[in-house]
Formats: structure tokens, sequence, C-alpha cells
């Protein structure tokens, strides 16, 4: 190794530096590795994939694949594509990411602004709540969806990600309004604002970071499970994933290589594209995610 | 905060000064019934005779001894402890490597970033279709590399009883190694680069620059990752469905897949529960400790 440069505390040779550039290279290429080989073979013919040649580049381009994943692929009865389940998951994430990133404002700012005796304790409770194994509560979810008449619905698959959603929502809120000078809020407090209008006014239009943290956060972990689409719902109410999963699984038939690798991008889709466009917020919220107290 | 509008008393302040608690009541009872209320309901569970619909005779610790007794759960744990020591290794040793790389004013370091990092956005359940196929042997690695002329070249490990389980191992890799290097990163740039330069002026070395001081002053950030990354393995769910499906036979099943087929597929209700306790016990024991010191240091 080197020795010292006034502009930077470790400093390495000539030889050390292309080493590192091509060992950082090699791993760009581990990363994109899967995604390539999905997408250069949703444009193969079938016939391509099978005489081997994963890694190469389509002779015959061709969007078959795409559209049968998309509209007519045969998932569960009837051959309806991957479409309806989009949809589906759509329905489903929209409303749990909405509610769960309101009340996670509403209670990050309660419980940094309003604090009140046994604040901490609610708060350990809303933590722990976020890094339990789900296995632990599919079975009374299972009967109380039933109950409550919202079994294998798109309703009650919102419900169920709203309620194991806040315990995110909330810390993401409260770690972030707890920065908040509490000097402001008690100088409106005095001038006689409201418990509404204090968080409308003064926390609510600095909140834009950290909703689109949480918003991120909360759509990209409901639009990825799988574990509570499975349990909880129906041919009629199933999400992408289980979709996706029933597709590449269905022992029926050939195995149209193609057609999965196609519907496993539209599966992934909406989440890449969310990475793409704010990936730094989502860099931000993953370590705001690692929990600081 | 509000104490003083209170003891004036009339409705409206009553009202006042209720009004946060009242707004943060229904995360709190949704919280209190559907995560904490479910855990008692299924620890109770797991002592009853319960089989395909809950049943609420009590038999003890009947479930816990059977499951114990249980070839597929105790493959279930072994495989949990082989996925969870090499999956932990991994990230740690592969995100640490990246990072310390990373932070050498690499050109297009942002860019090389949101390569490393995107996988974390997908779904288990796509990577691991993706990585099925990439580790068939038929359409994937092995007919790849026989096409290009390496006829004796050998990979089937996702169809092996015994190496099946390190496939789970490479995917899970893939995924988070690179969400690791993003928490190591971090604390790299937290480092003060002051005593760095007073260690060199000693005359010491870029690698023992590192072994003595920067990786030593890494241990918030390990400590973080490897909590997040034991309670991720302890939890995998999806990328053993995808991937393998538990199989082949019972290789790579582990607590999770165990716990929805007793529970939901052969009706083993009782013992379904008991393994998710267990499952539960596990997080805790990682968790409790750590959102402790966490939340404790704070004041400081």
């Amino acid at each position: 190794m080197s020795s010292a440069s006034a502009s930077q505390v470790v400093s390495t040779g000539r030889t050390t530096r292309f080493l590192i550039y091509t060992l950082l290279l090699i791993f760009c290429l581990y990363y994109l590795l899967p995604l390539y080989v999905m997408l250069v073979n949703s444009l193969k013919p079938l016939r391509e994939i099978q005489s081997g040649g994963m890694m190469n580049l389509p002779e015959s381009l061709t969007f078959e694949p795409w559209k049968s994943a998309w509209s007519t692929a045969q998932i569960g009865v009837q051959a309806t594509g991957l479409r309806p389940y989009f949809w589906n998951s759509i329905q489903m994430v929209v409303p749990a990411v909405a509610i769960s990133t309101i009340l996670g404002a509403l209670n990050g700012y309660v419980l940094t602004k309003w604090q009140f005796r046994g604040h901490n304790i609610v708060f350990g409770l809303l933590l722990f709540a976020c890094f339990i194994p789900f296995q632990i509560v599919l079975i009374p979810m299972a009967r109380i969806l039933g109950i409550l008449g919202i079994a294998g619905s798109v309703p009650g698959l919102i419900f169920v990600h709203l309620v194991y959603g806040i315990g995110f929502s909330t810390l993401y809120f409260r770690n972030y309004y707890a920065q908040f000078p509490t000097e402001l809020v008690r100088a409106a407090m005095i001038d006689g604002a409201g418990f509404f209008t204090i968080f409308r006014r003064i926390l609510l239009p600095s909140s834009g970071p950290i909703a689109v943290v949480c918003i991120i956060w909360q759509f990209t972990n409901i639009w990825n499970d799988f574990l509570f689409g499975a349990s909880f719902s129906d041919f009629n109410s199933q999400p992408m994933t289980v979709a996706l999963n029933n597709l590449v699984q269905s022992s029926t038939g050939v195995k149209e290589y193609n057609v999965h690798f196609a519907g496993a991008i539209m599966a992934a889709m909406p989440t890449l594209l969310v990475y793409i466009v704010a990936g730094r917020y989502f860099v931000r919220g993953l370590m705001a995610g690692s929990v600081k107290g | 905060m509000a104490s003083s509008a209170a003891r004036r008393g009339s409705a409206g302040d009553v009202l006042r000064d209720a009004l946060p608690k009242i707004v943060l009541s229904p995360s709190l009872a949704m919280v209190l019934i559907f995560v904490y209320g479910f855990i008692a309901f299924t620890l109770y569970l797991s002592f009853t005779d319960s089989r395909i619909l809950p049943s609420y005779d009590l038999v003890g610790w009947k479930n816990y001894i059977n499951l114990f007794r249980l070839r597929a759960w105790t493959i279930a744990i072994k495989n949990v402890a082989i996925f969870g020591s090499l999956y932990i290794i991994f990230c740690c040793f592969i995100g640490l490597m990246l990072a310390i790389f990373l932070d050498q004013k690499i050109r297009a370091e942002g860019f090389i970033r949101s390569i490393y990092l995107y996988p974390m956005a997908l779904s288990f359940i796509v990577t691991g279709t993706a990585w099925k196929w990439f580790l068939d042997p038929g359409i994937g690695l092995e007919a790849v590399m026989h096409s290009w002329g390496w006829t004796s070249f050998q990979f089937n490990w996702i169809k092996s009883n015994q190496m099946a389980i390190y496939t789970i191992v490479i995917a899970a890799v893939w995924q988070t190694s690179g969400f690791v290097m993003a928490m190591f990163l971090a604390g790299l740039r937290g480092i003060d680069n002051e005593v760095l330069k007073a260690a060199q002026i000693d005359g010491a070395s870029n690698f023992s620059l590192y072994r003595r001081i920067v990786i030593p002053q890494l241990r918030p950030a390990f400590m973080s990752a490897i909590v997040v990354l034991a309670h991720m393995a302890i939890k995998s769910y999806d990328l053993v469905i995808a991937l393998t499906g538990g199989g082949p036979g019972r290789a790579t099943e582990l607590p999770a897949t165990f716990m929805y087929s007793y529970t939901f597929t052969r009706n083993q209700m009782g013992i379904g529960a008991a393994s998710a306790v267990i499952m539960l016990m596990s997080v805790a024991a990682i968790m409790v400790p750590y959102l402790w010191s966490e939340l404790r240091e704070k004041p400081q």
C-alpha cells in the first residue's frame, strides 16, 4: 500500500485502485445479472431459451411473452394473465399506504409534542410490533378476518397491512418530529392554536421528506408482501406476488420460461420504478429503518 | 404540556387535553389487539389440542414436546442455523468490503451504490423466481457453461439435498448485501478523520488503519446489521417458497415454512402455533435487548 496524501486520509496506489475498480465492477455485474437474465429472456421465443444460451441476446425479438404474461397466461382457473392481480395489488397498496402514513404522522406528532406519562412504553410497544415474525399472528388474524367478514378480500388485505404498517410509519415520523423545535409548537400553543391547527400549520408543511421516505417504505413492503397475500386472499383478491408465484410454480403443461420472466419483471416494475425515481430517499429510508431511538 | 388548561375544568378544555390521546388510541388499540392480543392467543393455542380449527382444551407442553421430536422441525432448526449464520457472515463481509472500497473516492460512486442497492426494492418472490431459473441446471448457469464449451461444468445445488440450502444463501445474500453495504458506508462516513491522520503520521499502513481503528469504530453498524439480518433470517419465508418450495424433499425447510405447512395444510394447528411461539421467542431474544439499549442510549 502507499503513503498518505494531503487531501485524503487513506490513499491508494495505482495498482490497488485498479484492483478496487475491477472488484467494484465485478460486483456490479453480480447484482445486475439476474435482472439482465430476466430481461433478455422475456424477449425471446420459448424454443430459444430451451436450446440454451440464457445469457445471449434474443435472436428473434418478440413481445409475445409480455402480452401473454399480462393478459392470457393461465393463473388459477381462468386464463386472465397477471392483469387483474396487478390491479388487486394497486387497490390494496394505495389505501394501506395512505392510511398508515397519515396515522403514523399523527402518532409521531403526539408521541413527540404531546407527551404523556408512559409515552415511551407506547412507543416501545409500537416499535417491537415492527419486528415480530408474522407467523405469530397468522392463525388469530385468519379467524378475525372471517368474523369481520373480510376474509379473502382486498379490504381484508388492506386492513392487515394497515395494522402491521403502523409501527414503522410511527417510528419514522416520531424520529423525524423529535428533531423538530418544540419551542415553535409551544409558542403556537400559547397563541391559542389547537392540536390539529398546530399539526396542519407547523409540522405538516415541513414533513415532506419523511412522508416520502415513509410512503416508499410502506409501498415496497406492502407491494412485495407474500405471506399475508398467500394466507388471507382468495382467487379474486390475490396480489401480484401470489399470482406470480402461482404462475411460476404451476406444474401443468410446458414451462413457459419467457412468460415467467416477463411476469417477474411486471411484479418488480412498480417498486423498481419507485426506487429509480426516488432512490435517494429510499436509501435514507432504509437507514432510518435501522432503528434509531 | 396542556395540563394547566385542564385545571380550569370546562368540557372544552378536557376535550382539548384528551385530544392527543384520542388521536393515538386507535393505533394503540390496533397494536394491543392485533399484535399483543394475537400473540397471547397463539401462545394459548400452542398449549391446546387444536388441529384443523382452534380448540380451547389445554394439553400442557405436549405440542412443544412433539414439535422437538419432529424430524421436519429439527431439519428446519438446523437449516435456519446454517442459513442464518452464512447469510449474516457473507452479507457483513461483502457489505463491509464494498463499503470500504466505495469509500475510496470512487468515480460514479452514487451510480454504483444504486446498482448494489436495487435488489432490496424487489420482492423475494421475484428474486427467488429469478435465481430459481439461474440455478436450474437445465436452462441456467450449468447449461450456459456447457453451451460455451465447458462441458464438465456442474452446478446442480438446487436439485441436491445436501446443497439446496446454500442456494437460499446465495439468493438472500444477493438481495441484502447491498443494503448492509449502505449501513457500513454510513458508518464509515461518520468516522473522524483526525484520528486516522494521527495514526498515519505514526506510520500505520492502510491495512492496519482499517483493522485497528476503522473497523472497531463500526461496532454500532455491525450491531444493527447483525440484528436486522438475524431477524430477517428467522422470518424468511417468501424466498424459500419461490426458490425451492422447501425442497427437494425437506432440504430447505425453515421454521417459517414449517409453521405454515403444519398450521394450514397439515391441520396441526397446535404444533404450528408452538413453532410460531418459538420463532417469536428467537426474534425477541435478539430484538428486545437491542431496542432496549437503543432507546436507553438516547438521553445522553
